[in-house]
C-alpha cells in the first residue's frame, strides 16, 4: 500500500483531494453543531456553559487545523473529556460554594421575578354572580355585576379551548331557564379551565360556584425593581445579599435567586453548632476509617501473601482464586449482599450469632457497631487488592536474603521486620496512599451499605454517624428536602484541598518520570 | 532448594493450611450463603446452607417469568433484573470502545511524540484521576441539564449521558497503555516511516497490532469499571427501565419492601457472569490495576 502511493501520484493526490475535502466539511459540520449549541446555551443565560463549550470548540479548531499542533490532535479527545466532565465541574463545584445555590435559591433574578410576576389573583372589588344556560348553539354565560352585565356568545365546555371567550355588555338575559347548581357542578372542571375577556382588556375566571372575578397580577413592578403585592399592599424590595424579596417587617417571597455568599458557607461549617459538631464528627470518623481499613487490609494481605509466597505450601492456584474472590464479584453485589446478611431481624449473621451465643446486634441502629460492621466489610472487600499487591512487590526481594538470615537462625517475625517490610515499604507507599485517598472517598460502601445511618441527633443538615465527608456531602445536596448544593460545594472544596494534597504527596513518593 | 529448613518447618506448613482454609471458609460464607437464599422459598426463609426444600421461586422471578406457586397464586417479577443487566452491559461496552479508541491515540502521542506540555499534561491528569466524581455531582447534573435542553439524547435521564460521563475517567487507561508503548522498541516505527509511512500509518499498522495484549486488559478493565459505577449513574438515571444493574440493585432491599430472596437470586444471576469474566482475566487485570494503583 505504501509502494502504491510512491508509485502513483495521481492517483495520490486524487486521494489527497477527496481526503482534504471530507475532511474540512467534517469540520465544518463539528462546528456548526457546537456553535447552535453555544448560541442556544448563551439565549438561555447558561454563560457558563456557553463559555466552556466556546473555549472547546476554539481549541478543537486550532488544535485540527494548525499544522504545527499535530501531536495535540491524538490527545485532544482525551483532554477535553477530562476537561468537560473532571476538571469543569471540579472547578464549578467550588465556585458553587461561594453561593447560596440551593433549592430556594436556584433560578437567576430574571427568572425569578418573571416567576413572581407571573403570580395572579381573583380580585376581590370586580366580580360577577352568574348563569350558565345550555342553548341550541352551546353554552352561552351570563354576568351580572354591579355596574353592567355581560353575555358571551355560545361556546362549547367539552373541548379544551385555551382561548378565552369575549364577553360582550347585554341589556337583557338570554332567552330560557339557567341551569341548576347540581348541573353547574358537573361542568365544575371545564368551568375552572374558562377564561372570559371583557371590553377593556380585562380577564375573568371562575372564583366560586356563584362567582366569576377578574384575575389581577399579585406584583406591580416599580423602577428600582421593588415588588408590590396589589392585594396587600406590601411593598418588597430586592435583597441582593441574601438572594430574596423581603418586606420591611423581613417578610421573603420564595423562590429567591442565587447570589455570591463570600465565604459564608466555610464560615457555617465551623461556627454554626449545627452543622461544625456532625463535621467534625464526620471528617474525624472518615480519617479514622480510612487509616483503619488501610492498616487492616495491608496486615491481612501482606500475611496472606506471605504464605502464598512461601514454597512449602502446595495448591497455591486454588487458594490464590478463593482468596481474590471477594474481589472479583462486583462490588455493588456484595455490599447489598452484607447489608441482607447483617439485618437485624431476619439477617443470617446474626442468626448465627444468636444460636451460638445468644445475642442479637443491633447492626444498623447502635452507631458503634454500625461502625465496626462498616470496617468488617470493608477490610473483606479489599484485603484481595493489597494481596495481590504485596504479591508483586515480594517477588521482587532478592532470596538469598532470606537464605542468609535462615543461616543466621532467623524466624519469621525476624525476616519480615528486618528484611521484607523495610524493602516493600518504599514501592508500596504510594499505593498505601491512593489507598487512603480512595477509601477517605469511599462513597459506593456507605451509600449502600448504611446510607449513614444512624442518624447524629441534634444537626440541622442529614447527618449520619457513619457518614463519610463524600457522603454527607451527597446527602446535603441530593437528600431530603434540604438541597442546600452551596453548603455541600464548600464541604465538597475542602475535600479537594484534601485530595489533592494527597495525591501531589504520592506524586512526589512514586517519582514518576515523564 | 538449597534453603536451610528448621525442624518446625513441618507443623508450620500444616497450620498455614488450616488457617488458610477456616479464612477461606469465612471469607466464602456469605457468598454461599447468597446462593443457598436464591434457592429458599419465600423472603424471610431462614434455614440451613442446604435449603432442605429447594424453589426455583427467586430465580425465575429474576429471569423475568411470573412464578405460580402450588396454590397456585401468581407473582410478578418485581423489577426488570435482565434489562437492567442489558442495559449496564450496553453502557459498559459503549464506553469501553470510546475509551479504549480515544486513550490509545492520547498514549501514542504521549509515548511518541514531542510536544509543549506533555510532562505537565501527564502529571495532571494523575493528580485529577484522584479526585471522585461524587463531589462534583451538583455541576455534572447541571451540565447534563443544560445540554439536554438542546441535545435530548445527551440529557438526564439517557444512557447517552452516563456513556459520555464515563469518558472522564480515561487517565488511568492512558497511562497504562503508555507505560505498555514505551515498553515497545520504536525503531520498528522508524524503519516503517523511513520507508514512507505517515505517522498515522506507523501506529495503525506497526504498533496496535504489538499492543493487542494491553489494548485488552484495558478494555477489560475499562468494562467493569463503568459496569460498577454507581454515584454518577444513580443522579444521571430515573427511570426504572432506565436503570443500570449497579443503581436498581439496591431496590430490593428498601425497609419498606425487603425482598431478600429475590435480591439473591437476581444478586446471583447478575454477579456471576462478571465473577467469571474477572477470574478469567485476573491475571491481566492484576497487572493493569497494579499499575494505575487504584480500583474503582
Amino acid at each position: 500500500m505504501l509502494t502504491d502511493t510512491l508509485t502513483y501520484p495521481r492517483a495520490e493526490n486524487r486521494a489527497f483531494m477527496t481526503r482534504s475535502i471530507l475532511k474540512w466539511s467534517a469540520l465544518a459540520i463539528t462546528v456548526s453543531m457546537a456553535l447552535y449549541l453555544i448560541f442556544a446555551l448563551y439565549a438561555q443565560q447558561a454563560f457558563v456553559f456557553a463559555m466552556l463549550f466556546l473555549v472547546l470548540t476554539a481549541s478543537a479548531v486550532f488544535v485540527f487545523v494548525n499544522k504545527r499542533m499535530y501531536a495535540h490532535r491524538y490527545i485532544f479527545p482525551a483532554i477535553a473529556g477530562m476537561t468537560l466532565f473532571v476538571i469543569f465541574p471540579l472547578m464549578y463545584t467550588v465556585g458553587i460554594g461561594f453561593t447560596n445555590y440551593s433549592a430556594s435559591n436556584l433560578l437567576s433574578f430574571e427568572r425569578v421575578q418573571n416567576n413572581l410576576m407571573g403570580r395572579t389573583f381573583q380580585s376581590e372589588s370586580v366580580r360577577y354572580g352568574y348563569s350558565l344556560y345550555d342553548t341550541d348553539k352551546g353554552y352561552v354565560i351570563y354576568l351580572e355585576g354591579k355596574h353592567q352585565n355581560l353575555m358571551s356568545p355560545p361556546f362549547s365546555l367539552e373541548g379544551d379551548e385555551v382561548q378565552p371567550v369575549p364577553v360582550l355588555p347585554a341589556q337583557q338575559t338570554p332567552s330560557g331557564e339557567p341551569l341548576q347548581i347540581r348541573d353547574i357542578i358537573k361542568h365544575r372542571s371545564a368551568l375552572n379551565e374558562l377564561k372570559l375577556s371583557t371590553e377593556d382588556g380585562r380577564e375573568l375566571s371562575m372564583a366560586s360556584l356563584r362567582d366569576f372575578a377578574a384575575i389581577q397580577s399579585l406584583y406591580a413592578v416599580s423602577e428600582n425593581d421593588t415588588l408590590t403585592n396589589n392585594r396587600t399592599g406590601v411593598t418588597y424590595f430586592p435583597n441582593h445579599d441574601e438572594g430574596f424579596y423581603e418586606s420591611a417587617d423581613g417578610d421573603r417571597l420564595v423562590p429567591g435567586w442565587t447570589v455570591s455568599a463570600g465565604w459564608d458557607n466555610y464560615t457555617k461549617v465551623i461556627t454554626d453548632p449545627t452543622i461544625s459538631g456532625p463535621f467534625l464528627q464526620i471528617f474525624i470518623w472518615t480519617l479514622v476509617f480510612a487509616v483503619c481499613t488501610v492498616i487492616f487490609t495491608l496486615i491481612l494481605g501482606l500475611l496472606l501473601a506471605n504464605l502464598l509466597q512461601w514454597d512449602q505450601i502446595r495448591g497455591k492456584g486454588f487458594y490464590r482464586t478463593m482468596l481474590i474472590l471477594p474481589y472479583a464479584v462486583p462490588a455493588f453485589i456484595s455490599i447489598l449482599v452484607f447489608k441482607g446478611l447483617f439485618n437485624q431481624n431476619f439477617g443470617e449473621i446474626n442468626l448465627v450469632l444468636e444460636n451460638l451465643f445468644g445475642i442479637r446486634p443491633d447492626w444498623f441502629s447502635d452507631p458503634a457497631l454500625a461502625r465496626t460492621m462498616i470496617l468488617i466489610v470493608n477490610t473483606w472487600l479489599g484485603y484481595p487488592y493489597m494481596m495481590l499487591l504485596s504479591m508483586g512487590l515480594l517477588q521482587s526481594i532478592p532470596k538469598d536474603l532470606y537464605e542468609a538470615s535462615a543461616m543466621d537462625g532467623a524466624g519469621p517475625i525476624n525476616n519480615l521486620m528486618n528484611i521484607t517490610f523495610p524493602l516493600i515499604i518504599k514501592p508500596l507507599a504510594p499505593l498505601l496512599i491512593a489507598s487512603f485517598a480512595f477509601n477517605f472517598n469511599n462513597f459506593v460502601l456507605i451509600a449502600l451499605l448504611t446510607g449513614g445511618a444512624p442518624d447524629i441527633l441534634g444537626a440541622s443538615t442529614p447527618a449520619g454517624t457513619t457518614d463519610l465527608l463524600v457522603s454527607y456531602t451527597y446527602r446535603i445536596a441530593f437528600q431530603d428536602s434540604g438541597q442546600n448544593f452551596g453548603l455541600a460545594a464548600a464541604i465538597a472544596t475542602v475535600i479537594f484541598l484534601v485530595v489533592g494534597a494527597l495525591s501531589l504527596i504520592n506524586l512526589k513518593l512514586s517519582k514518576i518520570k515523564v | 532448594m538449597a534453603m536451610v529448613q528448621p525442624r518446625s518447618t513441618k507443623y508450620r506448613v500444616l497450620a498455614s493450611h488450616i488457617g488458610m482454609l477456616c479464612f477461606i471458609a469465612l471469607i466464602l460464607f456469605p457468598l454461599l450463603m447468597v446462593i443457598s437464599i436464591s434457592f429458599r422459598s419465600g423472603n424471610f426463609a431462614t434455614g440451613s446452607l442446604l435449603p432442605e426444600v429447594p424453589s426455583l421461586e427467586h430465580w425465575s422471578l429474576a429471569l423475568g417469568i411470573p412464578y405460580t406457586d402450588d396454590a397456585g397464586n401468581v407473582t410478578q417479577p418485581p423489577f426488570p433484573v435482565l434489562l437492567w443487566l442489558w442495559n449496564s452491559i450496553k453502557i459498559a461496552v459503549v464506553s469501553s470502545i470510546l475509551i479504549l479508541a480515544l486513550s490509545t491515540t492520547s498514549a501514542y502521542a504521549f509515548a511518541r511524540m514531542r510536544f509543549a506540555g506533555k510532562g505537565f499534561v501527564l502529571k495532571s491528569m494523575l493528580i485529577f484521576q484522584m479526585f471522585p466524581p461524587v463531589l462534583s455531582l451538583v455541576a455534572l447534573y447541571a451540565l447534563f441539564d443544560q445540554i439536554g435542553n438542546h441535545v435530548s439524547w445527551l440529557g438526564l435521564n439517557t444512557h447517552g449521558a452516563v456513556i459520555v460521563a464515563s469518558l472522564g475517567g480515561m487517565a488511568l487507561h492512558i497511562w497504562t497503555i503508555k507505560g505498555y508503548f514505551d515498553s515497545i522498541d520504536r525503531s520498528l516505527e522508524e524503519a516503517a516511516i523511513v520507508d514512507g509511512a505517515t505517522t498515522w500509518q506507523a501506529f495503525r499498522y506497526i504498533l496496535l497490532p504489538l499492543s493487542v495484549p494491553i489494548l485488552m486488559v484495558v478494555f477489560i478493565l475499562a468494562f467493569i469499571m463503568t459496569i460498577m459505577e454507581y454515584p454518577m449513574a444513580s443522579i444521571l438515571l430515573v427511570d426504572t427501565d432506565k436503570l443500570t444493574l449497579a443503581v436498581g440493585a439496591q431496590q430490593y432491599l428498601y425497609e419498606q419492601n425487603y425482598l431478600w430472596g429475590d435480591f439473591a437470586a437476581a444478586a446471583v444471576l447478575s454477579g456471576l457472569p462478571i465473577t467469571l469474566v474477572f477470574l478469567y482475566c485476573q491475571k491481566w487485570i492484576v497487572g493493569g490495576l497494579t499499575a494505575g494503583g487504584v480500583k474503582g
